[in-house]
């Protein structure tokens, strides 16, 4: 319904409308607002990271081992995490849109935490599981295992901010399509895996490429959570926001800024793929409703 | 509720198995962990950490200066919400995806650029110094920071109200001898309403836990420009494990209320639609 284009339904449009003074004066304001608030950021990150030109650019980025480094690991931890909350978001959001059963509110909850807690406290409780004085740190010292201030922990710390994003897009997305094709391609004979393979996966691959989009950014851009269970070890636990902290404190701004720069890169192309999925996934929906 | 029992589609058993198991090992235990920490310690021995002079200031300022960045928000992220539902203006999809970037933006590059935009050497700092705005290195600067982290919040829970309310509400108003100001008072602002509150409570919960956007604009001095999340860290790297884990119990709670509110109010405004 949000899709017909308005010219065919004139009637929709007819707002009583605002003096003119008044809509010039809210719109230079909220652009205003905008600006100060996200544009000149934006713009100051790529201004301060080419300032001296290319060349110095490039030598910021990839002449230093540690920020080197930092770029490796962050590179290697989210497709990592991605991948943990990809099946994570997939089987919560089958068990969750498909079945009624009971607790299944509370699961709903308790999904969301990740989103209420403040990183800090999310670092904090793995250093209270795995610390030398924490739950299992006897254990683990025992058998010469380290968790802690490595990458495992910082896969960790960054599924559990992340959990959430992917099981949320996924739910709508399923509950909107309805179980009516699973339920036929089962009555056909088609086992659980052919049914997932065939229907389930094509039906969201949008919301689960969304929900992945999304992840990524957080697991690449996380600081808080990583910042607590990394130690602080530069060149072996810092990634791309922990270096670019780093880089700040020892005052070596241009570098700073040509590491954020490529974070703020990131982000740009996680907003532009996620306005298109969302405009196609609107789309989707409406089609489905339209079968149901 | 009762249990699906007869649904034909399979894998409800591996689903939920998985979920929970994942859910539990990764969130819940860990969690658990925190506080089962923060019961070993003896009622006084919680009490005096949690309610230092040093905690209670660090408390006071994270719980201030989220509220009145939320408070912030909840007025211009109105504002842009109003103007991008509203009013046709150039480039209007490409502002609107904009108002998403500092979900996507690292927290530690929100820090950067504001600390390097308002320090008194910087593209705003230079002229905002002289007329005595500092929004480098003081409450002001942290505030500021948090209106940047909570942004999107109160701007996406508002704009689908605003598109949702029907034209032909506010013409019949306004046949009946409504002005502009009546409508947007009687009908349009109590219909936002619970959306905003929703957005405010989002952004607030997100700025008191936020850390790595502020230790970049905030000089950290305990007593002074000290956040909680900032003390809960430097008490980790004294290793004082007990007070660390009593100071993230009381902003856990505090995130669990939150949460709690806003779950509410949003059951609260279906109910109302309905």
């Amino acid at each position: 319904m949000a899709n017909n284009p308005t010219n065919i339904v004139p009637l929709k449009k007819k707002r009583p409308e605002d003096p003119l003074w008044l809509r010039y004066l809210l719109t230079i304001l909220a652009l205003g607002v905008v600006t100060l608030i996200i544009g000149i950021p934006v713009f100051h990150v790529f201004f301060r990271a080419f300032e001296k030109g290319p060349m110095v650019y490039l030598d910021n980025l990839f002449g230093n081992p540690n920020t080197r480094h930092s770029i490796l690991l962050t590179l290697s931890i989210a497709p990592r995490v991605v991948f943990l909350s990809v099946i994570f978001g997939v089987a919560a959001a089958w068990a969750i849109a498909r079945f009624r059963f009971p607790g299944r509110t509370i699961l709903l909850t308790l999904m969301d935490l990740p989103l209420a807690v403040s990183p800090v406290v999310a670092g904090l409780v793995f250093v209270l599981m795995f610390g030398m004085q924490g739950w299992m740190g006897d254990w683990l010292s025992k058998n010469n295992m380290q968790i802690l201030f490595g990458t495992p922990a910082l896969v960790l710390a960054t599924c559990f901010v992340t959990l959430p994003y992917v099981v949320r897009e996924l739910i709508p997305v399923l509950e909107a399509y309805g179980e009516e094709e699973e339920l036929a391609a089962v009555s056909l004979g088609a086992n659980g895996w052919q049914m997932f393979w065939r229907i389930t996966l094509p039906n969201i691959r949008l919301a689960l490429v969304y929900g992945i989009i999304l992840c990524n950014a957080r697991a690449m851009g996380e600081f808080g959570a990583v910042y607590v269970v990394s130690g602080r070890i530069s060149g072996l636990n810092d990634t791309m926001p922990l270096r670019v902290e780093k880089l700040f404190q020892e005052y070596d701004m241009p570098a700073a800024f040509a590491l954020a720069s490529v974070l703020t890169f990131l982000a740009l192309i996680t907003l532009g793929v996620k306005t298109y999925l969302e405009k196609n996934i609107v789309h989707q929906q409406s089609d489905a409703g339209e079968k149901s | 509720m009762k249990p699906s029992k007869g649904s034909p589609l399979p894998g409800l058993s591996l689903s939920l198995g998985y979920s929970v198991t994942y859910l539990s090992l990764l969130v819940l235990i860990p969690l658990s962990a925190c506080f089962i920490k923060a019961a070993s310690l003896s009622p006084a021995e919680f009490w005096n950490i949690v309610w230092s002079e040093r905690t209670r200031a660090a408390y006071s300022l994270t719980f201030t200066t989220a509220f009145l960045a939320a408070l912030i928000n909840a007025v211009i992220g109105f504002l842009v919400a109003w103007v991008l539902v509203r009013y046709e203006f150039p480039f209007k999809r490409f502002v609107d995806a904009m108002i998403d970037l500092p979900l996507a933006l690292p927290t530690a590059v929100a820090g950067l650029v504001y600390s390097s935009l308002y320090v008194e050497s910087g593209w705003l700092g230079q002229y905002l110094v002289p007329l005595g705005i500092n929004a480098a290195y003081t409450k002001f600067a942290i505030v500021w920071v948090l209106v940047f982290t909570g942004f999107p919040f109160v701007v996406r829970t508002v704009q689908p109200v605003l598109e949702e309310i029907e034209p032909e509400v506010e013409e019949a108003a306004s046949i009946l001898g409504a002005s502009r100001l009546q409508i947007f008072l009687r009908i349009l602002l109590p219909t936002v309403f619970p959306a905003i509150l929703s957005g405010f409570a989002q952004a607030f919960a997100r700025g008191l836990g936020e850390y790595g956007s502020v230790i970049f604009v905030s000089s950290n001095i305990p007593y002074k420009t000290e956040l909680a999340p900032v003390l809960i860290v430097t008490r980790l790297e004294e290793m004082a494990f007990p007070e660390a884990t009593a100071i993230a119990t009381i902003l856990l709670i505090a995130s669990f209320l939150l949460l709690a509110f806003i779950n509410t109010i949003e059951i609260w405004s279906k109910r109302l639609g309905k």
